[in-house]
């Protein structure tokens, strides 16, 4: 299993640091039904040359549950705030910000918002909106994504009773907690819930074309989730951008294709010129 | 029992017909879902001839969307983070469209050098279980909302059951505050403090054993029997006796219920007050005069309820000079098991630590103590599981801030 010891510097967002302290700064952020735990393959490969900041979403991972709230993270904007809100209390450097899924569209309204705090942005799976509309294929259809709410919840049956005490820290069960660092991105299930919501009802279309940061996109060849053609379409509308289709099957290239996907990072992360196109 | 006791049937089952004929599912795919190989029960139950799926279809094909949906985000990175995940329940599409609820699991098979092979997965029919955990989350969404309805049914109870908002007494500063120790369940605290025609005024505070609706209904009967008592005859000694007799009748009908409580006849004189206090069973008020905060027993008698020919004449009366304050509070309060650990049990709060709280608020008033007391109650936590009522009365410092009162 590859290291990753890195620093806990913060804990809403159990933000991590690790890799070459000078070296630039790349920040990962994962997407809806994970954590940073995610990124494990390519993060020693990232941290020979960067300095890696990873987090989880309030919510997700190890976070502070307590820090999480319906409202504020009923949009995009919530998850925003708290990426732009880690720049500057760790007073980092611009940086190079790769989200994965849903993340690359939370990355897309931090740059738009404060686009100082970002060198570059790469994008892997992105997918500006996932529910079709007209003249607009996202995937998915409405009925589709309360299937996928119905998934959550027969899911998470096993869940609530057992896990549900060791996140919200229970002192008296020390066995749970040995229990729960065994098992990764678990989420309280009403939590996943309204992140599901977030994430597939949301519509960022219009955010696209106000980035004005060098852009990634990173396209898997056959991804169920954020097909080719949104990939395309992500690329068209974010002036500048680069495309890379990596020969990835499934939405999570940093998992099936590691090698692949810190290749097309490290080149981008590196390159001087702001469109590799 | 040896193998000449065996069927032979049984001696001439295969692992290959077990593999095809199996009472479950098995599919193998390449790592990236693929699929290689499916055996003969999985493809019955999906209608599909084997050539159709082999080669052809990635296991995530199988699923619905929403289904597809999960596997992409939750299924398939934890199974190639932890290379094996099981009891995952999810819905696959048949080749007739109808959908079957199955139980997944799955485990990468890796070769000797650890490298990751192919995916090995087992899919049980779970149509009976599904229905049924159906109806369990339906039963959990019911149970919550009724929990719901009622914590909102107990609320609207337990402020009915308390002044909505203190009078205002010229000359005197009052507050309250009332900790529920549980939101499902009405406390047995109770306070008051009300006018009496002009210049006089009456209040108490107590506490019934247990809670419940049961303690809901005799603070109910209390508040009013005090209430209506106290018109009759102010006296705080003939206002307890009254209650007693009238809660000793609830006491021998069984319900065993009784009371501790302080009540107090409030009468301006010049700058100060003159509150007259008889208790039943009641902690020691504490009187925070020039810094310095000291119990002060009040006589009485004893427990509200519990014996028909309790006595209850003496009172004992204290002048509430200006820059006094007086705090009434139940015994939940000096009750909360919230000091060190001794071995199992947490030491109580205790009234020394209240007096020293009491001491510490600079300049003590009846808003300032209580706003302590409450956020020393937040600090509390789990080690607070009894409701707290508490009242403070305070005379504000005399400078001529309020004007003299008016004699007729």
């Amino acid at each position: 299993m590859p290291a990753m010891s890195g620093v806990t510097v913060d804990r809403t967002n159990n933000v991590t640091v690790t890799g070459r302290a000078d070296g630039p700064v790349v920040m990962l952020a994962h997407g809806f039904g994970c954590d940073q735990n995610l990124w494990r393959l390519i993060v020693p490969g990232l941290a020979q040359d960067f300095r890696v900041v990873l987090f989880d979403h309030v919510g997700a991972g190890h976070s502070d549950l307590s820090a999480w709230e319906p409202g504020r993270y009923a949009t995009l904007d919530g998850y925003a705030d708290d990426v732009l809100r880690i720049c500057a209390e760790l007073e980092l450097p611009p940086v190079v910000f790769v989200g994965h899924s849903v993340s690359s569209m939370i990355g897309v309204l931090a740059a738009v918002r404060d686009p100082a705090r970002f060198a570059k942005l790469i994008l892997v799976g992105p997918s500006p909106r996932y529910v079709d509309d007209a003249g607009y294929l996202g995937g998915f259809s409405q009925a589709d994504i309360n299937e996928l709410l119905d998934s959550l919840e027969s899911n998470y049956l096993g869940w609530s009773a057992a896990m549900a005490p060791v996140i919200m820290g229970n002192p008296e069960r020390p066995e749970l907690a040995g229990e729960l660092e065994n098992s990764f991105c678990q989420t309280d299930p009403a939590i996943a819930r309204v992140f599901a919501r977030t994430t597939f009802l949301s519509d960022n279309r219009s955010d696209l074309a106000k980035v004005t940061v060098p852009t990634l996109v990173l396209q898997c060849a056959r991804d169920a989730i954020a097909p080719a053609e949104v990939g395309a379409f992500v690329h068209a509308q974010i002036p500048g951008s680069s495309l890379v289709t990596l020969p990835a099957t499934g939405h999570c290239p940093q998992l099936s294709a590691p090698d692949a996907t810190l290749a097309a990072i490290v080149s981008f992360a590196a390159g001087t010129a702001a469109g590799t196109r | 029992m040896g193998d000449a006791g065996l069927d032979p049937a049984l001696l001439e089952d295969s692992a290959e017909d077990l593999y095809e004929n199996a009472p479950c599912g098995y599919l193998s795919t390449r790592l990236d879902g693929q699929i290689a190989k499916i055996n003969t029960t999985l493809l019955t139950w999906l209608g599909y001839r084997r050539d159709e799926l082999v080669g052809r279809r990635y296991f995530s094909d199988l699923l619905t969307v929403g289904g597809r949906l999960y596997h992409e985000t939750h299924f398939a990175p934890l199974l190639a983070m932890q290379g094996e995940i099981g009891g995952v329940a999810l819905e696959l599409k048949t080749a007739d469209g109808t959908r079957l609820p199955v139980l997944v699991n799955s485990a990468v098979r890796t070769s000797p050098a650890g490298e990751p092979l192919l995916i090995r997965t087992t899919i049980v029919e779970a149509r009976d279980r599904r229905a049924y955990e159906r109806e369990l989350l339906r039963a959990r969404q019911e149970a919550e909302l009724e929990g719901e309805r009622l914590q909102l049914l107990v609320t609207t109870l337990q402020r009915s059951l308390l002044p909505p908002a203190l009078p205002g007494v010229p000359g005197l500063q009052a507050a309250a505050h009332y900790h529920f120790a549980s939101l499902n369940e009405v406390g047995g605290d109770f306070y008051d403090l009300f006018a009496l025609g002009a210049d006089r005024w009456g209040l108490f505070l107590g506490d019934v054993c247990g809670k419940g609706a049961e303690a809901a209904a005799v603070t109910s009967m209390i508040r009013y029997t005090l209430r209506a008592a106290a018109v009759y005859d102010p006296d705080p000694a003939a206002v307890l006796s009254t209650l007693n007799t009238a809660l000793h009748e609830e006491y021998e009908r069984g319900f065993g219920r009784f009371c501790t409580a302080v009540f107090g006849l409030l009468s301006r004189d010049g700058d100060s007050f003159i509150l007259t206090l008889a208790s039943g069973g009641h902690p020691a008020p504490l009187l925070i005069r020039a810094g310095v905060a000291s119990y002060h027993t009040v006589r009485g008698g004893p427990f509200i309820g519990v014996f028909d020919d309790a006595v209850f004449t003496a009172t004992t009366t204290i002048v509430l000079a200006p820059g006094d304050t007086l705090l009434l509070y139940t015994d939940g309060l000096i009750d909360a098991r919230t000091g060190a650990r001794t071995g199992e049990a947490r030491e109580r709060f205790g009234e020394e630590a209240l007096c020293e709280l009491a001491a510490s608020v600079v300049p003590a008033t009846a808003t300032s103590v209580v706003t302590a007391i409450i956020e020393l109650l937040d600090g509390f936590g789990d080690g607070l599981d009894d409701d707290v009522a508490v009242l403070a009365l305070s005379v504000p410092p005399g400078n001529g801030t309020f004007p003299a009162p008016r004699r007729s």
